[in-house]
């Protein structure tokens, strides 16, 4: 569960149904166990207008057969976060007010899929996040800007540059990431012991 | 005391008559210059000197924000109301020196959206004028849906038309014309802020049906045009300045306060901005809530007032001012 530690690290609530008439369910692996929570408390006709949009990552088949039968207008699933994104953006660039939006998984997840429906001037309030599963966290080198996805470890290396990072709570959610500071910058030959953190 | 607000020195440039209701006021800086920048949405409060009686009451700014040269506000005059409308029809004229405050925006637009519709009602036409004017000048995406009761009550009907063209609907409410307001929500594209402003039937209505067409509250915007309600005079002890004062029928909780020589912060003078909030220290009677800052537990809960539209009727009140 993640803790407001610092003003920019982001906390997430649990998913449920908002007024509206058009809902757009975004998950990754566990996430789709916010879907079916959420389905519990959600109005008779709610999924007859919803699309689920799921990434499985690690979960398999686990979880598609329990979402198919929610009977969603639309289910999609995709082998991959950046698979989906464009599709995300195409799907916003022609929406109506009424669309409500439910992101629900790892942070990457939310993250990203926020991005991009900040950029449709979807406000980050009205967007309905939950986190579930791995803690996994989207890391920007502040040095090289490279992002590195689902960093467990702390610290963690730089899969572009190559550096020692501190990863912080200090999180964009323009760039959707967390930060990551070289940690042995004085001394690089002071390579301080990895530890899984974020799992 | 206005909270963060000096005060500005104008003239009256300029008294016009819109239509039978409504004049346009227009004020320029006494010592020359330029006014204070201000966006789309403000507002000023306009000191009325009516003899004894001092009014302070708060007016959109209607003008371009592109030009500080002047301000101009259009006061719709309310016979039945406390006064300020009826003194500024009938005592103000070109050439009087009178003081505004700085411009205060608790109406400002959103400009992440990437559409702004807006829905104004009779004189809540003004703030949309000015925010009009801004969005036009840097090619912003804006519709206005705006209703009036009949043709020669429409305000800025023509104008708006005039300048606007397609971006300006019209309903005369004489003829039957309706905002179809379910239908126009649903069809906006993602990214649009709604804005409304007219009489709280109206503002209740789009919000509500707003709400219920799944539009977040962050994408809803709405100013009250609430002026303090005449009522029952009842008096008040000012715990902190040990004071007790009468508040008049025709006189505001916070004029009166003010008129005992406390100055309470004050922004709005029209219950939205919050400033002016008041704890009671002991109550013996009825509150009167008018404002649309404190929660509804605060107004059932008799410890907090705003005593800018907010009244009292019973024994005893007592305030911590």
């Amino acid at each position: 569960m993640a803790v407001k530690s610092i003003i920019s690290r982001p906390v997430y609530g649990t998913l449920s149904p908002q007024p509206g008439s058009d809902h757009l369910l975004i998950a990754d692996a566990e996430g789709a166990a916010a879907i079916l929570d959420l389905a519990k408390s959600a109005p008779a006709d709610f999924f007859a207008e919803a699309e689920i949009v799921f990434i499985p990552r690690d979960t398999g088949e686990k979880y598609i057969a329990a979402l198919k039968a929610l009977q969603p207008a639309r289910f999609y699933e995709g082998p991959s976060i950046a698979a989906a994104l464009p599709r995300l953006r195409q799907r916003l660039s022609t929406a109506h007010m009424g669309l409500r939006l439910y992101l629900t998984g790892t942070e990457g997840l939310i993250g990203q899929a926020m991005q991009a429906a900040l950029e449709a001037g979807i406000d980050h309030k009205s967007i309905q996040t939950e986190q579930r599963g791995s803690l996994a966290r989207r890391v920007q080198c502040v040095h090289c800007k490279g992002i590195t996805e689902d960093v467990t470890t702390q610290p963690a290396r730089c899969s572009h540059c190559g550096l020692m990072l501190l990863v912080r709570d200090h999180y964009s959610r323009r760039i959707a990431a967390f930060q990551g500071v070289c940690i042995n910058a004085e001394d690089p030959s002071q390579v301080p012991p990895m530890e899984e953190m974020f799992k | 005391m206005s909270t963060g607000t000096t005060k500005l020195d104008v003239t009256v440039a300029d008294v016009v008559p819109v239509n039978e209701l409504v004049t346009r006021f227009h004020f320029r800086p006494t010592d020359g210059g330029l006014l204070p920048t201000f966006s789309g949405g403000a507002h000023v409060v306009v000191e009325m000197r009516d003899g004894d009686t001092t009014r302070l009451n708060p007016y959109s700014l209607m003008s371009s924000p592109l030009d500080t040269a002047e301000y101009t506000i259009s006061v719709r005059r309310d016979d039945a109301g406390r006064g300020g409308s009826l003194f500024m029809h009938r005592a103000v004229k070109p050439g009087d020196r009178m003081v505004v405050s700085y411009p205060v925006n608790l109406f400002s637009l959103d400009l992440r959206a990437k559409k702004h519709l807006m829905i104004a009602g009779g004189i809540g036409i003004t703030p949309f004028m000015a925010q009009t004017a801004q969005l036009a000048a840097t090619s912003g995406n804006f519709e206005l849906h705006y209703a009036c009761r009949t043709a020669s009550l429409f305000t800025y009907g023509d104008t708006l038309a005039e300048r606007y063209g397609r971006r300006i609907h019209l309903y005369h409410d004489d003829r039957g014309e309706k905002i179809e307001l379910t239908r126009l929500l649903s069809s906006q594209p993602l990214g649009t802020h709604l804005y409304v402003c007219g009489p709280a039937p109206m503002i209740d209505w789009v919000r509500r049906t707003a709400a219920e067409a799944g539009w977040p509250p962050e994408t809803v915007h709405f100013e009250h045009f609430s002026a303090p309600q005449p009522g029952v005079p009842f008096d008040v002890e000012l715990a902190v300045s040990g004071k007790t004062i009468h508040v008049g029928e025709q006189q505001s909780l916070l004029e009166a306060i003010e008129a005992a020589g406390v100055d309470p912060p004050y922004l709005c003078r029209g219950g939205v901005c919050g400033q002016c909030e008041t704890n009671v220290i002991a109550s013996d009677g009825k509150f009167l809530h008018n404002d649309h800052w404190l929660t509804e537990e605060e107004h059932r809960s008799g410890r907090k007032i705003m005593p800018c539209v907010s009244r009292f009727e019973g024994r005893s009140l007592v305030l911590e001012r």
